[in-house]
């Protein structure tokens, strides 16, 4: 028996950045504390009402589809996909069928680990539809009614299909954090997991080898509703184990049960079996008569693509080359987002030094901003700000240590209120004397005056100790603060040296 | 010729379709269903080589809305056809999820 490959696919839910929903003009924001407060005859399913196509919803469908290298068809329709649930109100979903508006993509991410192999996974389609509401049941178990809140019926969703091309749960993990940062670049969806904004259903299964070359297939699971990355990855974990323990017990194969849906319990970390819809798969999908199909044209493309940004992956591409820096602090720039990348870039090119740069963003900004949850876009130095202070390190008027002394400070005086500005710079160097001392004559000065108090440390340094200069050093920069360490060592020697 | 619309074909159907019917609507409507059927099949006969499928009835595309909200009914109008409502939500039989 060889060891078994793990298969796995995933549909990926996002909800679109749109102001009103895809069928009609009630507002789409997330707003659980006012339920049934944002519906109308058309999302509410009532005779008579007539769904219209949100342009912008078309357009963000299709940007994102062309990030995703899918080929957008000339023509497209939407269908009726039936079935009965509560907070469906109409009986069936609007979606679309044999005629999605793109298909056959792909989306390129590193394999995880560090092998820096590139992995292509395939996308089968991106097509559109509207959300169904949001169910909320009892849990007290005393059988009470379920509440139905169809505020969200109607949202408009982009479902993107992967093709059964990941090899492992962390694969799983890494294709849907490069597919949201992408999504979040193109500023079609915010993927906000909390809120639903993003949702993902995987699917599962196991593919082996018999020592006759017979191949074997475990029979396909769809684990639905998983709502963290996390859990997608954990809820995969558990199911390789299940499977593979499942198909040493009973020898089913694929074919020989049908497709089962599973649910995730996050708490005790396994999947669990979920009752089947009834006859789920007959959703007798129609042509919806009430809606119009949309052709597009060559020009409607050229417009679209002029409004695409630049992708991550060639962002981190173009970075590394522009800025000097290694794979890892570019991935770790540009994965926090468009907005901190730009707050990065804004940075380099100010002081003119890419590294010193990623130091600073990567190490200190983020720090902060975690520390003190803000975004980069709230974050009180702002790209201006910050460059001009490591502007000051590349023209060699203070050093990487005072700069921290004054970014600290720049932090502490947070309370001001005031906006921070290059001109506070000046002041807390001014106050702190944090200026590089450049004049040697002053330096010579306080060395000599040094020398002259520590004859011992003199002494030492003179019968061979050279550990002995450091304390002069020390005395050095604590009476001159702005000093180049480096250039007090050369000077010290030097007259020591005699 | 499409096959005979059969008795559980029907059944089937109305059962998608949360439909009850009695013993005798089912054999009324299997024979009615089938005529139906058995006519809409004659445009089997027509040659449609030539044809290009036909997706939908009506001969218009692109009709689009612009993304602006408009005014959404009060809660209490959103919920006043409701068989049964707490005046915030739809009240509906506990659903059983993952029984």
């Amino acid at each position: 028996m060889s060891s078994p490959t793990t298969i796995i696919g995933l549909e990926v839910h996002v909800q679109l950045q749109t102001q009103s929903k895809i069928f009609c003009g009630c507002s789409s924001a997330y707003n659980p504390t006012h339920p049934n407060a944002q519906t109308c005859p058309v999302c509410l399913g009532l005779p008579g009402s007539l769904p219209v196509m949100n342009r912008r919803a078309f357009e963000l469908g299709v940007k994102t589809a062309i990030a995703l290298n899918c080929d957008i068809a000339p023509f497209t329709k939407w269908d009726r996909k039936q079935y009965y649930y509560p907070d469906l109100p109409k009986g069936y979903q609007i979606s679309q069928f044999d005629l999605p508006f793109s298909d056959d993509g792909f989306l390129e991410i590193d394999a995880p680990g560090d092998s820096g192999e590139k992995r292509r996974i395939g996308i089968i389609r991106a097509h559109l539809e509207e959300d169904a509401g949001k169910n909320m049941h009892d849990e007290s178990g005393r059988g009470t009614d379920s509440q139905v809140d169809l505020n969200r019926a109607g949202t408009p969703l982009l479902e993107i299909v992967s093709q059964p091309d990941l090899r492992s749960p962390a694969e799983a993990k890494a294709y849907l954090e490069e597919l949201k940062l992408l999504l979040t670049y193109l500023e079609v969806s915010d993927c906000n997991m909390q809120e639903g904004s993003l949702r993902c259903d995987a699917n599962v299964n196991l593919h082996m080898e018999a020592e006759d070359g017979q191949k074997i297939a475990t029979p396909i699971v769809e684990v639905k509703n998983l709502n963290s990355f996390r859990n997608v990855e954990l809820a995969l974990e558990y199911e390789v184990k299940r499977q593979l323990e499942q198909w040493q017990k009973t020898g089913q194969t694929l074919g020989e049960v049908a497709k089962e849906t599973r649910g995730f319990d996050a708490a005790r970390g396994v999947t669990f079996a979920q009752r089947g819809k009834e006859e789920a798969s007959d959703y007798r999908y129609f042509p919806d008569p009430d809606l119009v199909p949309v052709t597009v044209s060559s020009a409607f493309l050229d417009q679209v693509r002029e409004s695409l940004c630049e992708f991550p992956a060639d962002r981190r591409k173009r970075m590394a080359v522009a800025y000097q820096l290694s794979d890892y602090d570019v991935r770790v720039i540009v994965d926090q987002g468009r907005a901190f990348a730009n707050y990065f870039e804004e940075v380099a090119k100010l002081c003119s030094d890419g590294k010193q740069a990623s130091n600073w963003v990567t190490q200190d900004v983020l720090r902060e901003m975690n520390e003190r949850r803000l975004t980069i876009d709230e974050f009180p130095i702002r790209a201006a700000v910050l460059g001009n202070l490591l502007e000051r390190i590349t023209k060699k008027q203070v050093t990487i240590k005072s700069a921290r002394e004054v970014f600290v400070e720049l932090l502490s005086e947070l309370h001001s209120r005031t906006p921070i500005s290059a001109h506070h710079i000046d002041q807390i160097i001014a106050e702190k004397g944090l200026a590089l001392v450049t004049d040697t004559g002053e330096l010579e000065r306080v060395i000599g005056e040094v020398i002259a108090k520590n004859p011992k440390a003199v002494a030492d340094f003179q019968s061979g100790k050279q550990a002995a200069v450091g304390a002069l050093i020390g005395q050095v920069m604590k009476s001159v603060k702005g000093a180049d360490p480096q250039k007090v060592r050369e000077l010290v020697v030097a007259k020591l040296r005699g | 010729m499409p096959a005979q619309l059969t008795r559980a074909d029907v059944l089937k159907v109305a059962r998608l379709a949360r439909l009850k019917l009695t013993d005798a609507e089912l054999d009324d409507c299997t024979v009615k269903l089938g005529k139906i059927l058995d006519y809409v099949a004659s445009l089997n006969e027509i040659n449609t080589d030539e044809v290009e499928p036909m997706v939908h009835a009506v001969e218009l595309s692109n009709v689009f809305r612009d993304d602006a909200v408009q005014p959404s009914l009060p809660q209490t109008a959103a919920l006043a056809n409701a068989p049964k409502s707490d005046g915030r939500f739809f009240l509906v039989p506990q659903i059983l999820e993952g029984a």
